[in-house]
Order: C-alpha cells, then structure tokens, then sequence
C-alpha cells in the first residue's frame, strides 16, 4: 500500500507544476516506473484515480510506462536484459554488474491545459 | 535521480528530455524527477542532521518475527557501556518493542504507523523531536516488519541491514529482490533452529544475494546462543570507523542502492519505455533471461 503515500508526493509535484504554468487543468502525467523500483503500475494507477478527486488533475489521465532491467557487467562490459532477481550477466555469468535501467520512479512530463 | 549532479537524466529517460511542441492549447512540462522527490528531500534534512551529530544511523529491515528486535537487544547488552546508543521503532500498533528496548536502558521512541506499511522521511524527521542526537554514536531504526514497502523509502540513515530468518526460507532474496538488492549487510538469523530446518540452506541464501549483484557481506547469527554476534560486534564497529572516516573528510555514507546514478550517467544506452497496457509489444521486443 504504499503506492498511496507515493500518489501523494506525485500528486504534490504536479499541482505545483500546474499552479507555477498557470494551468486551467491537467491533461495527463507521464510516469516511468522500472520493475525493481518496488512500485506496482496497477496500484499506481487505482491509488491516483482515488486521490486526484478535488484537485487540478481531477480529469487527468496518468501515462505509466515500464523499462525492462538492464544490466552492465563490469568484466565484460556486456548489456544484458534480465530479470528483477536475477541480476547477472547473460554472457559471463557474473555478478559484478551495475544497473542500467529498472530501477526508475520517475515523473517524467506533465501535458497541462493552458488555453483561456 | 542521478548521484552525479541532480538532473535526474538517465539512460532510460533521456530521450524523454526533448520539450515537445505545445498543441491544442495543451503544453508538455518535461519535469523529470523523482516521484519521491519529497521524501528524499527530507531524508537529505535527516541525513545532514545525523552528520552533524556525528551519529552513524542504521535501518534495519526484515519481514515480522524475524528478529530484530531481538538482535537490538542483544547487541545494546554488549556494547552500551562503550558506546552511546537509541532506537527509534516503527510498528503498525502497540508499544512492546520500545518498552523491551527502554528496558536495556538505551532511549527509544516509538512511531505507530497505524495502517502504513513502512517509515518514511517524514516520519524519522518527527521522530527525532523526541531524540537527543547529541553525543550518540549510533542509532537504529527499527523499520516495520515488511520485506516490500520500506525498501522504497530513504530515511536519511547510513546502512540498510536486512534480516532473514532460518524459519523463512532461503529463496526470500530472489522472492523480494527490491529489499535485498538494497542490503549493505544480510543477517541470517536465528540459526540456533537450523538443526531443525533441513530446507534452509546458508549458502543457498547467500547465493540468492549474490543474484541480485549485491555482494553485501553475510552474517549468520543467533540471538539465543549469541553464535555470530562477534561478527556483527565487529561489522558495526568498523562501519562507525569508517563513518566517521568519511565525515572527517566532508563526505556522508549512503544506504547501496542509491550508488547506480553515477554510472547511469556515465554509460549512455538505449533503454526503451513501453506503455503499461501494451504488454505484447514488451513481450514481443523483450527477451528475458
């Protein structure tokens, strides 16, 4: 449950977005959510849609998207698609890697509705 | 958010940083942060505090019932005559653990999260109204028993030590992969049962860990017949050493995972984004390992 709490810090950031643009409205919330960040795109979206009644995002359609998990290996400096516990290098099995991607919680655009 | 200069610019996210043209009186604010930039903030605040206090903080995490309020007290036994130490316990209701720990004569202070599944920023931040930082060397936070939730929030603290109980089982790594890839340290506790568990395996555990391309040290230890405790005694006091290395040197100590930005930022790739509700196309573009 703690998407929520989560809706809440997002729903914070875009309203003052909104109020500093001088927006009627919110259109839609673009949000990049990695697989090992520990958030659920499917509770992301019901917790939004329960906590944006009554504000500026009132109408506001939240975009998520997903990014795969990507790792790096230090040894060999292959990238490597895997999955979120098995964080190894597909080409030598190592798991001196770093990750590349997965990992995001990102607010990455908010479209608002400008016109007079 | 990248480590490196805060502009939160990813391999992932990058070619997202293009403005797009506004159309139809409707226009696109690229923002790019963090969704928990506000709790991250606050846990920066935290963070600053506990530097200049000197106070090296440790979050401990684990699944309810595996031991961590055990584990604290045993280790206060040993070490509050040499070193100044308090707790700040995170539970859904009642105040027992604060009262075991107040009753080996260290201060706690106990935050009842009601329903919430995890401490957060704000919460530490409020909890340390009630705290005197001043002259501690260490201070643990005792996260609500949850192997999901807290592992997504910074506290501000120094060290994430992640338990797992024998009686668990020993896929609970690759199970919760989010919390353990965060461990700087694994406790394997209660091994005083392992005569009794034929199913759990140390180094099957251990392996797990390493999975997750942590290569956090491991320690197995029981608080009944203090087997391990020395490691623990020992782990402790050189993370306090080097802490306090680091602030000599105007630098502070980060939980694991908040490592990978720098990199990120070093390594430019081509990392795609897929809309939620286009799982064909993910699956179709994707091949797993």
């Amino acid at each position: 449950m703690h998407e929520l709490s989560l809706c809440d810090d997002l729903l914070g950031q875009v309203v003052a977005i909104a109020a500093k643009n001088n927006a009627r409205s919110v259109e839609s919330i673009t949000v990049q959510i990695g697989a090992l960040s520990g958030v659920e795109p499917m509770l992301l979206d019901s917790a939004f849609s329960m906590i944006k009644v009554g504000t500026v995002a009132e109408q506001a359609e939240l975009i998520l998207q997903t990014s795969p998990v990507i790792v790096l290996c230090q040894l060999c400096g292959t990238q490597s698609e895997v999955a979120t516990n098995r964080l190894l290098c597909n080409a030598c099995q190592s798991h001196e890697t770093t990750l590349l991607s997965g990992a995001e919680l990102i607010l990455a655009s908010v479209a608002l509705n400008c016109a007079d | 958010m990248c480590n490196t200069c805060g502009c939160n610019i990813t391999p992932g996210n990058r070619p997202l940083v293009m403005a797009e043209k506004p159309k139809n009186g409707v226009t696109t604010v690229s923002v790019l942060q963090n969704l928990l930039s506000q709790n991250n903030h606050q846990a920066e605040h935290n963070r600053a505090h506990f530097d200049a206090q000197k106070v090296l903080v440790i979050n401990l995490m684990s699944s309810p019932g595996s031991g961590k309020t055990a584990l604290l007290e045993a280790t206060i036994k040993r070490l509050r005559e040499s070193l100044k130490i308090a707790v700040i316990e995170g539970d859904l209701e009642t105040e027992n653990d604060t009262k075991r720990i107040q009753a080996q004569g260290v201060p706690a202070y106990q935050i009842t999260t009601g329903t919430a599944c995890h401490l957060d920023a704000h919460l530490v931040h409020n909890a340390l109204h009630h705290i005197a930082l001043d002259d501690l060397d260490l201070l643990f936070i005792e996260n609500v028993g949850n192997l999901v939730c807290p592992a997504s929030f910074d506290l501000g603290h120094h060290r994430n030590v992640v338990l797992l109980s024998v009686t668990e089982g020993d896929d609970k790594p690759a199970k919760y992969p989010v919390m353990f890839r965060a461990a700087d340290l694994m406790l394997i506790s209660k091994t005083d049962l392992l005569p009794y568990l034929d199913d759990f395996s140390p180094a099957r555990a251990e392996q797990n860990l390493h999975n997750l391309a942590n290569d956090a040290p491991v320690i197995e230890f029981s608080s009944k017949d203090g087997k391990g405790m020395d490691a623990w005694i020992d782990w402790l006091h050189a993370e306090i050493e080097h802490y306090r290395a680091l602030l000599l040197d105007k630098q502070t100590q980060r939980p694991k995972v908040q490592q990978d930005g720098q990199l990120l930022h070093a390594q430019p790739g081509k990392t795609k984004f897929y809309p939620v509700s286009n799982k064909a196309a993910y699956n179709n573009d994707v091949k797993h390992a």
